[in-house]
């Protein structure tokens, strides 16, 4: 038996773009144990309902997260149209699907920078950074912001995409796709990716599953668990399956990863190609009342909003749990057995969001 | 299968070709059309109506009808466009181009011309003085409707009913041929 200690990992790490912290039991040089602690970017988000009404809390929903903002907007907003029975125009479903996987590409691609970037990989990182900017311009163009969007509101979205802007996305995502297939090449083939990420932090499907692991995190260890399936928006007309691995590796994750960038480019091809002419909202009358458990597909995962109105402009409550949050329990048992030395990749590989999971 | 040297292609065609960044202070940043940068009152068309006050989840803006102003304190602003979505005048618009960075949170006032002003004035004193001129056209109506019935009654409670209140005086109406009644309803 070798030498016990405890490193304390964060909340200030080179590789954390958040805080969280964990406590590393390590022996010699492998991880015994990992204890996690998070709570500091707690900002009370959901006890604001009690201050914005519920069409101001669209806003504040969004602004849950800085990189999976439209979903946030997305899930409070039908989490709110369900209590209130409104039926959004179908336009306005296809735009919210188009847009939702716009911002999956871009979270996506600026995961895989990051990962690039903890390997050690400058220049692949500033190359899927650059990829991910031609999305960002699409974002801003179509929404008007970069980073959120603002186009939900109860009943429907803001704005429109003609069907020049349609063409010219289609044009650039044909460029982006090139770019993404080369990029893959690289992180799937590389000798020195591999090496880096192959065998690290296995997670079987029997332990996916008893931890409740959500997203890309869950399906590269073989759960095919993917709520678009559910067919929400317009998710329901558009075909596609779940991606899955069966190796539950650091490897298998960034696979999942790139192959959901493509299947999203593929998705929106197919949004473009059916999306019917028609208004873009329909008029909200009243207030909500009743409750409503909202399931979606973000970037990171499976994440639920838990809406409750009783007829008042103020709701009673809004609960958001992210995926990041159920996925801190595989997250730990990755850990244990680890090189110290991969710690920071492991914990890149869920993609954790920590504002996400303070809220 | 694992190879070397995937990524030397892409690298040297970086090495060649033009930078993706822009040189930017020399080279002026080009926004899209409908970026949300800042918002922008056309105050002469304002009302004051105040729904953009209630609307904004920041609460960055106070509206004051009297002096005719329009305040936003830009540093808490968060570009939304909720105000502008909910502007009956359509007065509030978000353009392209961020805000200027300042050393301390302040508001910005914006107030009318003073010939608006002038013409809100004088529009609030018209309307004033056609709702006085319906309002007594109104109880004269009901003054000569009432005259029969109620004619021989004085009630010493109608002569102090305030002239203010348009239903005390309509119901203090049937009672309106004593003296006192018909005066303080004028």
């Amino acid at each position: 038996m070798g030498n016990i200690s405890v490193v304390p990992f964060g909340p200030q790490h080179p590789v954390l773009p958040e805080p969280i912290h964990l406590d590393l039991v390590i022996e010699d040089e492998k991880v015994i144990e990992a204890v996690p602690s998070i709570g500091f970017v707690h900002r009370g988000l959901e006890s604001l309902i009690a201050k914005k009404d519920y069409n101001e809390m669209v806003y504040v929903a969004e602004r849950t997260c800085g990189i999976c903002s439209f979903g946030h907007g997305m899930g409070y907003v039908e989490a709110v149209e369900k209590i209130m029975n409104i039926e959004i125009p179908d336009r306005a479903r296809y735009l919210r699907t188009i847009w939702m996987e716009l911002s999956r590409m871009h979270s996506h691609l600026l995961w895989l920078g990051l990962l690039a970037d903890a390997f050690g990989y400058e220049s692949l990182f500033y190359h899927c950074w650059r990829i991910r900017e031609q999305v960002l311009d699409m974002i801003e163009e179509s929404t008007g912001g970069r980073v959120i969007f603002s186009v939900n509101k109860v009943g429907g979205v803001m704005k429109d995409m003609d069907a020049a802007m349609l063409a010219r996305f289609s044009e650039k995502l044909g460029e982006v796709e090139d770019q993404v297939i080369a990029v893959r090449k690289n992180f799937l083939y590389d000798k020195t990716v591999q090496l880096r990420l192959r065998g690290v932090g296995v997670l079987t499907k029997q332990q996916a599953h008893d931890l409740g692991c959500a997203g890309p995190f869950g399906r590269a260890s073989g759960i095919a668990t993917d709520m678009r399936t559910r067919g929400y928006g317009a998710y329901g007309d558009l075909e596609f399956e779940p991606i899955t691995s069966n190796e539950g590796d650091s490897f298998a994750r960034c696979q999942c990863r790139i192959d959901e960038i493509l299947q999203s480019i593929d998705l929106i091809r197919q949004a473009m190609g059916m999306i019917p002419d028609g208004d873009l909202f329909v008029p909200v009358k009243g207030n909500p009342n009743g409750e409503y458990f909202m399931r979606i597909e973000q970037p990171r995962g499976e994440a639920v909003y838990y809406v409750k109105g009783s007829g008042k402009p103020y709701l009673n409550r809004l609960r958001i749990r992210t995926p990041t949050f159920a996925n801190l329990p595989g997250l730990c048992e990755t850990l244990k057995g680890a090189d110290y030395a991969d710690v920071p990749i492991l914990i890149l590989t869920i993609d954790p969001c920590i504002s996400c999971t303070e809220r | 299968m694992s190879t070397f040297l995937n990524f030397t292609g892409t690298l040297l065609k970086n090495l060649v070709s033009k930078p993706v960044t822009k040189n930017y202070p020399e080279e002026p940043a080009v926004y899209p059309e409908r970026m949300r940068g800042r918002i922008v009152i056309d105050i002469d068309q304002c009302i004051s109506c105040g729904l953009c006050v209630r609307s904004c989840p920041p609460r960055c803006i106070t509206v004051d009808k009297n002096e005719g102003t329009w305040t936003i304190n830009r540093f808490d602003c968060i570009a939304c466009g909720y105000c502008a979505s909910k502007c009956p005048k359509k007065c509030l618009k978000l353009i392209p181009g961020y805000q200027k960075p300042g050393r301390s949170k302040a508001a910005v006032t914006y107030h009318k011309s003073e010939e608006v002003m002038e013409a809100e004035r004088k529009k609030a004193a018209e309307m004033a003085a056609k709702k006085a001129a319906a309002l007594k056209a109104a109880k004269e109506k009901a003054a000569a409707a009432g005259a029969g019935t109620a004619a021989a009654k004085p009630m010493p409670a109608a002569g102090a009913a305030p002239a203010a209140k348009p239903v005390a005086a309509a119901d203090a109406a049937p009672a309106a041929k004593t003296p006192a009644a018909e005066k303080s309803a004028e």
